[in-house]
C-alpha cells in the first residue's frame, strides 16, 4: 500500500480495486469481478485436477507402467478378457483356471464397474484413434478417477459450505495420503473408482435433499448404481443414508425435499442395483440392507400421518389415531422381519459386517479375514501418517459444522463420524474416511482463513486513513475502535494466517513424501539400496511367474498360499487351487493343511487336488519379511479351523514361533518348512554367519538337512524369493 | 536314428544303378569343410569343375539328400574373380527337379553366367547352411551334464558327377569327442576330424559318417520372430522385435537347482543360455526390453560410433527345452535408412535379427509405412512370402500400409539389406496435426456455442422469463458499477491535482482539471439516469434496488464534498495560507470523504457479492 508514506494524499483504494490494480492485464481484458473470480476458481480447479493425477505417477516413474499388488491383477485379467471377448462373454465367464477343481463363475462373483469403466475408456480412446494398450488404461484409471474425485469434492464442499471450502476440499483430497494409498497409478482396484462413486452419490443425494429435485435424486440413484457395480463398500451408503434420514426425522428436520430425495434414490437405486448379478436380490433379502427398507417404510408412515394430521385437524383424534397407527406399523414391520429371518428369506448379517461392528469378532471366528494385514485395527501412527494435519482440522471442522447446522452439514458430520469409526476398525477403511475428513477439514481451513482475511482486510481499510494525516488519525482510531476489541488483532491474524499456510505447506510436503516413499511401490518388484548406494531390483516374482507361464504344461495346477493366486493366474497363466477371492474357506483350509502336514501326508492331499507344482515364497536369502514362513501360522490356524488334525500348539514352543534349533519338531518337518529351506543349509547368506542363516528372521535354521521324497526342486528365482517344486508322479507299483 | 541309417544305406545302393547321369561334367577336386562349432552347420565346398563333354555347359547340379535338404537354410554359390583375393561373384541357384534322378535327393542348379566351354575348368565355392542338424544325444541331461550331440553326413561328396579327388574336414567346438566313424580313413586331430583324400569316386557315392561330440552352445531357436519396422517421416524408424525363443539342445531333466547354478559354475548348466547380445545399428535410441508381464531389468547397453550393443539376459537361464519370449524395441534415425531416388523413397534396412547364432524358424518382417504411402514394392535378395496389411496406429483414419515378408529357417547369413520402395507426399505429414488442431478447435467452438446457446425447452415459462430479466438486471447493475468506478477514478484525478498543487503551486492547471472532472462527472450522472430508471421499474431488481440507490446517493454526496474540498484547497492556495491552516480547513471534508469512501466501497463489495 502506498499509504505508508506520510505526505501522500488520502488516496484510498478499496481492497477489491487494489486487486484489480495489481492485475492491470485483467483489467484491460474488461473482466468483471465475477468473471475474474470464476477464472481463478476454474484455474485452481484445473491445477488441482492435474496435481491429483500427477502425484499418483510416482510409481510409474520409479518403476514402470505396471499393475500393482494382488487384487489388481485379477481386475486386469478380467478387463483383458472383457476387451478381447466382449461384454456378453465376460458376463457368462466360467473361469476354470482358479479354484481347481471347483472353478469360479466370474460374471456372477465380481463387481464389474471397474472393468467396464476401463474397457469403456479403452474403447473410447480406440474410437478416437489413440492406439493405447489396455494395460496403460488400467494403470491410469485410478489416478484419472482420483482427479475426478477432486471435482466432486469441490462441488460437495460448495454444497455444504461455500465455494472456498469446495476449493480447499478439492486441494486437500487431491493429495490426501489416505486416498493416494489406494489410487496410485497401477493400483487398479475397485476402490480406485469406488471412492469417486461414493462421493458422487453422497454429493448428489445432499444436492437432492437441499433442492428437493427429482432430477438430482435420480442422478444420485445412478451414482449409487455405479457404486454398487464397483465396490462392496456400497453397503456403507445404503446404511449411512437411511441413518441420516432417521437423524433428520428425529431432529425434526423432516421436509418434502427429504421425502422426495430419499424415496426416489432408494427405490430406483435398489432396482438398478439388482441388475448387478453379484448383488442380486440382496437389497430385499439381506440383513445388511434392511435398515434402508425400514427407513423407507418409516418415511411413508410419517408422510401418511402428516397427511392425516392435516385432514383431521383435531389434535385429540389425531393422537389416538397416531397410537393405533404406530402400533400397527411397528408390529407389522417386526412381524415381517421376524418371518423373513425365520424362513431364511432374509439372510443374517455376514461375518465381514459383524467384524466391522465388533472389531474382535473376526479374530475369534473368521481367521481368514483376520489374517489379511489390511483388515487389522488401525494404529494411531497410521492415522497420523494418512491424515497428517487433517486429524487436527477434523474436530475444528466439526465445530464449524455444528455452528452452522443445516441438512448438508448434518450429513457430512454423520459421514465423517461413522467413517472415522470404521477407519479405526480396519486399516483399509481409512480410505472411506478420507473424503469426509478432507471435506470437514476444508470447512475448518476455509472458515478460519476467511475470518482471518476479513480481519486483515477490515484493518487494511482503516489503516491508510489513520496514517494519512494527523487529524484523521484520531478520528479513524475512534471509528474503528468499535470493531476492534482486541489489541494487536491484525498482527495476530497475520501470524495465524502464516501459521495456517505453514501447516498446509507441511501437509503438502508430507503427502508428497508419503506418496513417493510409501505408497508407490508395486510390491511385485522390490527395490533396495545396494552396498554402494545403487538401486537393486528384486524382480523375482515376475521371474517365477514367467517361468511358470513358459515352462510348465498349459494345464499345470499350481498350489500356493492364496495370496499369490491372482498373480499366478494373471502373470503365470496357470491354474491355481486357491486365490485371493477367498470364497471357499474349506478349500483354503485344505491347502493350509497340506502346507502344515508332513511331506507324505501332504503328498496325498496334493495328489487328490491334482497339484503339479507347489510355489512358496521365501525371504531367507534377501531378508524379505512377508514370506510364507512368516505367514505360516495363519495357514495352520485356517487349516486347523476346518481340520482339527492340525493343532496350532504343535508348531509352537512355549507359545513361541521359531524356526531355529529350538523349533517344534512338527514345525521342522512340515511341508512348508521343507520347501522353504530345501538346500538352504548349504548357503552362506551373510558374511560372518554360519551357513543356513535366515536373514528374514535373523536365526540359523534348525533343520539344515532337508530331504524331499515326493517333490523335486523345479525352479528357484535368482534371489530365492520364489521357489517352485514339482510334485513327482506316483511311484510304480511293482 | 535307425531310420536315417537305413535311408543312407538305400542311397548307397541307389548310386550303383544310377550311373552316367551327367557325364559331361567331372569334378576334379572337392574340398569340403564342415563347421560344427555352433549349432548351425556350415558346409563350405570348393568344387573344381571340368567340362569333359563336347557341348558348352551352363549349369552345375548339386545334390543334397532330402533328409538334409529340409533343414537347408541357405545355399550360396560363388566364385572368386581373378586369383587370390578377388571379389567374389554370386551365382544364381535354383531348385530343380531333373528327370530320371532318385527322388530321395533334392537338386539345385547353379547357373553359370557364361557357359563352361569344352575342356575348361572352373572353381566354384558352395556354402550350404543347415539348421536343426545336430541331434542332442542323450536327449535329456541333468543340469550338471555336458551336452553331447550327433551329426551325420557322408564322407564322400554326394554329386551327380564323377569326383576325381576329394577331402573333408570337420571342425568341432572342442571338448570331448565321444565317438566318430573311422571308416573310411577318418582321423581326429585336435578338434578337427579329417576324412580323405579319396580318389575317383563314381557319381552318387555315399558313405555315412556319424560324429558324437560335446557341444555346449545353447541351441537358441526363435520359433517365431516378428519384426515390425515402422517408418515415421517425423524423423525416426521404430523397430519392435517379438521373440519366441526355445533352447533346442538336450532337454533338462531333474529340475533346476539355483544353488548349483549360482555357486558351482562348473556344474551349473554349461549349455544354458545366460545372455544374448544384439548388435544394433549405431545411433539406436530409446531401447527397451520387456515381455508380456512387464519390463525386464537385466540388460546392459553400450555403443560407439559403429554399433550399439545390447546385452540382454532373459528373466531366467534357459535350459534345454525351456522357452521364453520377450520384445525388444529401438528407434533409429530416419536419415540413416531412408533415401530418395527419382521421386521415390526407399527404405534400406537389414532383414534378419540382430543377434548372433540364433536360428529363426519363422521370421515375419513387417514394414509399416506412413499413412498415405503409395505404390509400395519390395526387393529382397532371396525368396520370401509377401502380403499386404493395414495397421491402425495413433490418429489413423485410413490406416498405414504394411508390407509383410515371411521366411522360414533364417540364419544370421540372411541378415542382409533389403529395400522397400514407395511414394509419399510430404504434405500428408501435416494431416494428423491438422486433425488434432481442428478437433480441439471444434471442442472449443462447441463449448462457446453451448455457453451462448439458449437450451431451455419452454421459452414462455415463468422461471425462464424471470431468468432473462434477472440477467438484464445483472447487466444493468454491472453498468452502474462501471459508471461509479469511473466516477471514483475522476475523484482520484481531482485528488492527484491537489497533490500536484501542493508540490508546484500551479493554481490554474488545478482549476482546469476541476473543470474537466466536473464535466465528466456530470456526463456520468446523465449516463446513470436511464440505468437507474430501468432498475427502479424492474420487479426483479426490487431486492437490489435500495442498495444501488444508496450507492448512487453516497457517490453523489462524495462528489459534492470532494468539489467543496477542492474549492477550499484551491482557495487557500490562492490566499497563500500556511500548510497548517489548509489542513485545518480541509479536515472536516476529509473526514467526511473517508467515511463516504468506506461506505461506497462496502456497497460496491456488497453488490458484487449478489
Amino acid at each position: 500500500m502506498g499509504a505508508k508514506t506520510g505526505s501522500s494524499p488520502p488516496v484510498v483504494l478499496p481492497p477489491a480495486s487494489s486487486g484489480t490494480a495489481l492485475f492491470p492485464s485483467l483489467n484491460t481484458l474488461k473482466l468483471k469481478t465475477k468473471q475474474q473470480e470464476l477464472l481463478i476458481r476454474v484455474s485452481i480447479l484445473a491445477l488441482v485436477y492435474v496435481l491429483a493425477f500427477a502425484i499418483r505417477l510416482f510409481s510409474v516413474l520409479r518403476y514402470e507402467s505396471m499393475i500393482h499388488e494382488f487384487d489388481p491383477y485379477f481386475n486386469y485379467r478380467t478387463t483383458l478378457f472383457l476387451t478381447e471377448k466382449g461384454f456378453y462373454e465376460f458376463w457368462n465367464w466360467f473361469d476354470s483356471e482358479s479354484w481347481y477343481p471347483l472353478g469360479r463363475i466370474i460374471g456372477g462373483t465380481l463387481y464389474p464397474g471397474l472393468m467396464v469403466t476401463a474397457a469403456l475408456i479403452y474403447w473410447t480412446l480406440r474410437f478416437l484413434r489413440f492406439a493405447v494398450h489396455i494395460r496403460e488404461v488400467c494403470v491410469l484409471t485410478a489416478p484419472f478417477f482420483a482427479s475426478n474425485t477432486t471435482i466432486v469434492a469441490y462441488f460437495f464442499g460448495k454444497e455444504i459450505w461455500d465455494s472456498g471450502a469446495g476449493l480447499v476440499a478439492a486441494a486437500l483430497i487431491a493429495i490426501c495420503p489416505g486416498y493416494i494409498s489406494r489410487s496410485v497409478a497401477g493400483s487398479y482396484d475397485n476402490e480406485g473408482v469406488a471412492i469417486f462413486a461414493l462421493l458422487l452419490t453422497f454429493y448428489l443425494f445432499v444436492k437432492a435433499v437441499n433442492t428437493g429435485s427429482l432430477a438430482w435424486a435420480l442422478a444420485s440413484a445412478f451414482g449409487y448404481f455405479y457404486m454398487v457395480s464397483a465396490w462392496g463398500g456400497y453397503v456403507f451408503i445404503i446404511n449411512l443414508v437411511p441413518l441420516y434420514v432417521l437423524v433428520l426425522l428425529v431432529t425434526g428436520r423432516y421436509s418434502m425435499r427429504l421425502y422426495v430425495a430419499y424415496n426416489c434414490m432408494y427405490v430406483l437405486g435398489m432396482l438398478l442395483a439388482m441388475q448387478i448379478r453379484f448383488v442380486g436380490f440382496q437389497h430385499v433379502q439381506s440383513g445388511e440392507h434392511m435398515a434402508a427398507m425400514g427407513v423407507f417404510f418409516l418415511l411413508q408412515v410419517f408422510y401418511f400421518l402428516d397427511w392425516v394430521k392435516f385432514t383431521l385437524n383435531d389434535p385429540k383424534l389425531f393422537y389416538s389415531f397416531l397410537r393405533i397407527a404406530l402400533t400397527c406399523a411397528i408390529s407389522v414391520g417386526s412381524l415381517a422381519l421376524g418371518v423373513g429371518m425365520a424362513t431364511g428369506y432374509i439372510s443374517p448379517w455376514t461375518g465381514r459386517f459383524y467384524s466391522l461392528l465388533d472389531p474382535t469378532y473376526a479374530k475369534d471366528h473368521i481367521p481368514i479375514i483376520a489374517s489379511v494385514s489390511e483388515h487389522q485395527p488401525t494404529a494411531w501412527s497410521s492415522f497420523m501418517f494418512d491424515f497428517h494435519i487433517l486429524l487436527f482440522l477434523f474436530p475444528a471442522g466439526l465445530y464449524f459444522c455444528f455452528k452452522r447446522l443445516s441438512d448438508a452439514t448434518i450429513f457430512i458430520v454423520m459421514y465423517g463420524l461413522t467413517s472415522m469409526y470404521f477407519a479405526g476398525v480396519m486399516v483399509r477403511l481409512i480410505l472411506v474416511a478420507a473424503p469426509a475428513v478432507c471435506l470437514i477439514s476444508s470447512i475448518a481451513v476455509s472458515a478460519t482463513l476467511k475470518n482471518l482475511t476479513m480481519l486483515i482486510r477490515a484493518k487494511n481499510n482503516a489503516t491508510p486513513m489513520g496514517s494519512s494525516k494527523g487529524a484523521s488519525l484520531k478520528a479513524s482510531a475512534k471509528a474503528s475502535s468499535f470493531d476492534q476489541p482486541l489489541p494487536y488483532q491484525r498482527n495476530v491474524a497475520i501470524a495465524l494466517l502464516l501459521g495456517a499456510f505453514y501447516l498446509l505447506s507441511r501437509y503438502a510436503i508430507h503427502c508428497t513424501w508419503v506418496t513417493s516413499e510409501a505408497y508407490s511401490s508395486p510390491s511385485i518388484v522390490l527395490a533396495a539400496r545396494g552396498a554402494h548406494g545403487g538401486r537393486v531390483i528384486f524382480d523375482d516374482y515376475r521371474e517365477a511367474y514367467f517361468w511358470l507361464r513358459k515352462n510348465t504344461p498349459a494345464d499345470a495346477k499350481i498350489m500356493s498360499w492364496w495370496d499369490y493366486g491372482y498373480q499366478i493366474t494373471a502373470m503365470g497363466n496357470r491354474t491355481v487351487i486357491v486365490d485371493n477371492n477367498t470364497w471357499n474357506n474349506t478349500h483354503i483350509a485344505t491347502v493350509g493343511r497340506a502346507m502344515s502336514s508332513y511331506e507324505d501326508e501332504a503328498y496325498d492331499i496334493m495328489k487328490s487336488l491334482d497339484v503339479d507344482y507347489v510355489l512358496v515364497v521365501f525371504g531367507g536369502v534377501t531378508g524379505y519379511s512377508s514370506d510364507d514362513i512368516n505367514k505360516f501360522l495363519w495357514m495352520v490356524r485356517i487349516g486347523g479351523g476346518v481340520f482339527p488334525v492340525i493343532k496350532e500348539p504343535e508348531y509352537l514352543v512355549n507359545g513361541e514361533y521359531r524356526v531355529d534349533k529350538g523349533a517344534a519338531p512338527k514345525m521342522l518337518n512340515c511341508l512348508m518348512y521343507k520347501l522353504s529351506y530345501y538346500r538352504f543349509g548349504e548357503v552362506t547368506t551373510e558374511y560372518g554367519k554360519p551357513p543356513g542363516y535366515d536373514r528374514a528372521r535373523g536365526v540359523e535354521i534348525g533343520n539344515k538337512d532337508v530331504k524331499l521324497e515326493y517333490l523335486e526342486e523345479a525352479f528357484t528365482t535368482s534371489n530365492w524369493i520364489i521357489r517352485i517344486y514339482k510334485v513327482k508322479p506316483p511311484k510304480n507299483r511293482w | 536314428m535307425r531310420k536315417v541309417f537305413g535311408c543312407a544305406f538305400f542311397l548307397l545302393h541307389l548310386a550303383t544303378w544310377m550311373t552316367t547321369a551327367r557325364s559331361d561334367l567331372v569334378i576334379s577336386k572337392v574340398d569340403r569343410r564342415i563347421d560344427l562349432t555352433s549349432h548351425i552347420v556350415r558346409v563350405l565346398s570348393t568344387l573344381k569343375v571340368e567340362n569333359a563333354g563336347r557341348v558348352v555347359v551352363s549349369e552345375i547340379l548339386l545334390a543334397i539328400p532330402n533328409m538334409q535338404a529340409k533343414n537347408l537354410a541357405n545355399l550360396k554359390a560363388f566364385y572368386n574373380e581373378g586369383k587370390g583375393k578377388g571379389s567374389s561373384i554370386n551365382l544364381p541357384v535354383t531348385e530343380v527337379h531333373p528327370e530320371g534322378m532318385p527322388r530321395e535327393l533334392s537338386f539345385y542348379s547353379i547357373s553359370l553366367h557364361e557357359g563352361l566351354e569344352k575342356g575348361k575348368s572352373l572353381t566354384v565355392n558352395v556354402l550350404t547352411i543347415f539348421t536343426h542338424s545336430l541331434q542332442p544325444f542323450p536327449e535329456e541331461i541333468s543340469q550338471s551334464d555336458v551336452q553331447l550331440v550327433v551329426y551325420q553326413d557322408s564322407a564322400y561328396y554326394l554329386s551327380p558327377y564323377e569326383v576325381k579327388s576329394q577331402s573333408l574336414n570337420v571342425l568341432l567346438p572342442g571338448g570331448r569327442v565321444e565317438s566318430y566313424t573311422k571308416h573310411p580313413s577318418g582321423k581326429l586331430v585336435d578338434s578337427e576330424i579329417k576324412y580323405g583324400p579319396y580318389e575317383k569316386l563314381p557319381p552318387f557315392s555315399y558313405s555315412p559318417i556319424v560324429l558324437h561330440f560335446e557341444n555346449n552352445n545353447p541351441f537358441v531357436v526363435a520359433q517365431e520372430l516378428v519384426r515390425e519396422i515402422e517408418v515415421s517421416h517425423w524423423g525416426s524408424i521404430q523397430i519392435t522385435e517379438h521373440y519366441n525363443l526355445v533352447h533346442k539342445g538336450a532337454t533338462n531333466k531333474g529340475g533346476f537347482s539355483r544353488l548349483d547354478y549360482q555357486s558351482r559354475s562348473y556344474m551349473g548348466g554349461r549349455s544354458s543360455l545366460r545372455q544374448l547380445i544384439a548388435r544394433l545399428p549405431p545411433r539406436a535410441h530409446s531401447i527397451y526390453y520387456r515381455d508380456d508381464i512387464g519390463n525386464i531389468s537385466t540388460s546392459h547397453l553400450w555403443g560407439d560410433s559403429r554399433k550399439t550393443q545390447l546385452e540382454i539376459e532373459p528373466r531366467f537361464p534357459i535350459f534345454g527345452g525351456w522357452r521364453t519370449s520377450f520384445t525388444i524395441g529401438y528407434g533409429l534415425p530416419l536419415q540413416d535408412f531412408l533415401f530418395v531416388s527419382e521421386g521415390n523413397r526407399f527404405l534400406n534396412i537389414t532383414f534378419g535379427c540382430p543377434m548372433d547364432e540364433v536360428v529363426i524358424d519363422d521370421l515375419i518382417v513387417k514394414v509399416v509405412l506412413p499413412e498415405g504411402s503409395k505404390e509400395v514394392s519390395v526387393s529382397v535378395p532371396f525368396h520370401t512370402k509377401q502380403w499386404h496389411e493395414t495397421k491402425y496406429s495413433h490418429l489413423d483414419i485410413i490406416g498405414r500400409p504394411v508390407v509383410a515378408l515371411e521366411k522360414n529357417n533364417v540364419v544370421p547369413e540372411h541378415n542382409t539389406y533389403f529395400q522397400v520402395h514407395y511414394k509419399f507426399n510430404n504434405l500428408s505429414l501435416l494431416w494428423e496435426p491438422l486433425m488434432l488442431i481442428s478437433g480441439f478447435l471444434l471442442l472449443f467452438v462447441a463449448c462457446i456455442a453451448y455457453m451462448h446457446a439458449d437450451m431451455s425447452i419452454s421459452k414462455s415459462s415463468a422461471s425462464y422469463i424471470a431468468k432473462l430479466q434477472w440477467d438484464e438486471v445483472q447487466a444493468t447493475v454491472q453498468q452502474v458499477q462501471n459508471v461509479i468506478k469511473r466516477c471514483l477514478s475522476a475523484h482520484e484525478k481531482l485528488e492527484t491535482s491537489l497533490q500536484d498543487l501542493s508540490r508546484t503551486g500551479d493554481v490554474q492547471s488545478c482549476k482546469a482539471t476541476r473543470k474537466i472532472a466536473d464535466g465528466l462527472l456530470k456526463e456520468l450522472s446523465k449516463e446513470l439516469k436511464p440505468l437507474m430508471g430501468f432498475l427502479q421499474s424492474s420487479p426483479q431488481a426490487a431486492q437490489i434496488w435500495p442498495k444501488v440507490e444508496e450507492l448512487v446517493a453516497k457517490e453523489k454526496e462524495m462528489q459534492e464534498k470532494l468539489m467543496q474540498k477542492h474549492v477550499a484547497v484551491v482557495d487557500c492556495f490562492e490566499k497563500k495560507y500556511s500548510g497548517r491552516e489548509i489542513e485545518n480547513r480541509v479536515a472536516p471534508y476529509q473526514q467526511k470523504l473517508s467515511a463516504l469512501k468506506q461506505e461506497v466501497d462496502d456497497l460496491l463489495d456488497y453488490i458484487d457479492e449478489i
